[in-house]
């Protein structure tokens, strides 16, 4: 029988010792479940830990008490049913696009022609089709985290963990990623968890927010925005009352944590 | 437009840096001539006299024969460096638990006065060939080992992570990632230990036993021929600048190579290599 939640946090807490100085306290028992198929945001101040608990989440980073569960299985580091998009990029500067886009594939040792049969697919599905033999440093930031999505997205897994993936474009390249990314993720059909900082980034593109605290990072609320017509008509979608409202209703909440 | 004008014409070849080098060679070949001709010590000799030395220890075979001589344990002694250093650096930036036992070490043998350990290898190894590899080698592999580890350690984080987030085990994140993202300060170790051995084998010629370069060097000082002596010195350092150039070359191209290169064929397979 197949779970509603996919993903289950429980109770976790992660401190970071450092020798000498004080220990830090990251997260303090973060209990949460993530719905399959829905895209949900994790959303905080910076320093909220949201990075760290996605990490958990990864199995990148490991948890200090508390356990993780993906389909009830335990998580005890990275799995095939999940793939990352990194804040940076993480491209490989030495390899063209198709081989950065194959390359998850090329560690699971898939044959070449096979993983660049598929990297071609999704390179065209990011729209980039054309660029396949381009070096990083020929493309610009939107082009690169095109990049990165396409990778995470060959590897077929059931889950996407993305860090603040558009936190390092500008804002219409931004818009326009998060526009081409729901209409991917209507084809694609994934249980996303996005980690970002902004307000009006989370309305959009969520149908949950989970808000954190500042450090120790733990669950605040979770809302459900209910922005309508977001794919078929962005423009509507960013003027409308659900979202707007939304955006307020946030920006109330974390307000009192700005200093 | 003034700019313009005063670019053009006559005065355009200033602006070439080739020109510029030129010039500056020939301004302290002025001055070593006018030193030499009137200058206070005798044992300074006159451009001109080094160079038509050089010329003719060249041309009379002198100078190449003393070169082959030299360049045998060089060579070894270099390809023995260029082995050990990179694959212990690399291994040092691997392995915590090698970096914390071994790190020092080579700190302190990188910044100690290296003539100093000579009269040690001579002990250890005698007057021959093996004594003069063994000092190429102690003087250019801390270097290496040193570089090697440090382009290792500098790996971007993310990279490593993002490998690890799409199942690299141990050994794929070491030859898909972190070699590949640290070839360029390996390459450029080699560099410096082609320096540090070119020091470490004259340095071996004068104090352990003359051969090669060293040979000519002792006894053209011996005997009071200067301009010999200048030019033997001078063969090197123009040896020495010249194959840590190319190196230089070598090292643009290949990291030029690995990010810039479009391939000439279609075909799906070599699209990405």
């Amino acid at each position: 029988m197949m779970r509603n939640h996919i993903i289950e946090v429980k109770g976790v807490c992660k401190t970071y010792e450092s020798a000498g100085a004080e220990s830090c306290e990251a997260l303090k028992d973060v209990n949460l479940e993530f719905p399959r198929g829905k895209l949900t945001s994790l959303l905080g101040p910076s320093g909220c830990g949201k990075t760290t608990l996605l990490k958990i989440i990864a199995g990148l980073v490991p948890l200090t008490r508390g356990e993780v569960r993906i389909e009830g299985k335990k998580v005890e580091g990275p799995g095939p049913e999940r793939s990352f998009v990194f804040q940076d990029f993480a491209l490989l500067p030495w390899a063209n696009t198709l081989r950065n886009v194959a390359f998850g594939l090329e560690l699971r040792r898939t044959p070449k022609n096979d993983r660049y049969k598929i990297a071609k697919k999704y390179i065209a599905q990011v729209g980039l089709a054309g660029f396949e033999r381009s070096y990083p440093d020929e493309l610009s930031g939107g082009m690169r985290q095109r990049v990165g999505l396409a990778r995470a997205l060959a590897v077929n897994s059931e889950i996407l963990l993305m860090d603040e993936p558009f936190g390092s474009v500008d804002e219409q390249t931004r818009r326009k990623l998060q526009e081409d990314l729901l209409e991917l993720l209507k084809v694609e059909k994934k249980t996303v968890i996005f980690v970002t900082h902004s307000i009006e980034e989370a309305a959009y593109m969520s149908d949950r927010i989970v808000l954190l605290t500042p450090r120790p990072g733990t669950v605040m609320k979770v809302y459900e925005p209910k922005v309508l017509h977001r794919s078929d008509d962005p423009e509507a979608a960013r003027r409308s009352e659900a979202y707007l409202d939304c955006v307020d209703q946030l920006w109330d909440i974390l307000k009192q944590y700005v200093h | 437009m003034s700019l313009q004008r005063t670019n053009g014409g006559l005065l355009r070849p200033l602006s070439s840096p080739y020109f510029l080098r030129i010039l500056s060679l020939v301004a302290v070949f002025a001055v070593w001539e006018l030193m030499g001709r009137f200058g206070p010590n005798m044992a300074i000799p006159p451009f001109s006299a080094t160079a038509r030395g050089l010329f003719v220890m060249l041309v009379n075979g002198t100078l190449p024969k003393a070169y082959i001589e030299t360049l045998k344990p060089l060579a070894v002694g270099l390809i023995l460096a260029a082995t050990v250093g990179i694959g212990f650096g690399i291994t040092m930036g691997l392995s915590r638990t090698v970096e914390w036992f071994t790190l020092m070490t080579f700190v302190a043998l990188q910044v100690s006065p290296m003539a100093a350990v000579i009269p040690l290898i001579t002990f250890v190894y005698g007057l021959g060939f093996t004594a003069k590899m063994m000092a190429v080698f102690v003087l250019a592999t801390p270097g290496i080992i040193l570089n090697s580890y440090q382009g290792v350690r500098n790996v971007n984080v993310s990279l490593i992570q993002m490998s690890q987030a799409f199942l690299a085990n141990r050994p794929q994140q070491i030859i898909k990632v972190i070699i590949p993202a640290a070839s360029n300060m390996i390459v450029a170790s080699l560099r410096m230990g082609l320096g540090a051995a070119f020091v470490g084998i004259i340095l071996a010629e004068l104090l352990i036993a003359p051969t090669g370069l060293g040979d000519l060097i002792t006894y053209y000082q011996a005997i009071g021929d200067y301009p010999n002596m200048y030019a033997t010195i001078c063969s090197l350092v123009i040896i020495s600048a010249v194959s840590i150039s190319l190196l230089k070359w070598v090292e643009n191209t290949y990291s030029g190579a690995r990010g810039r290169k479009k391939p000439e064929k279609q075909d799906m397979g070599d699209l990405a290599e």
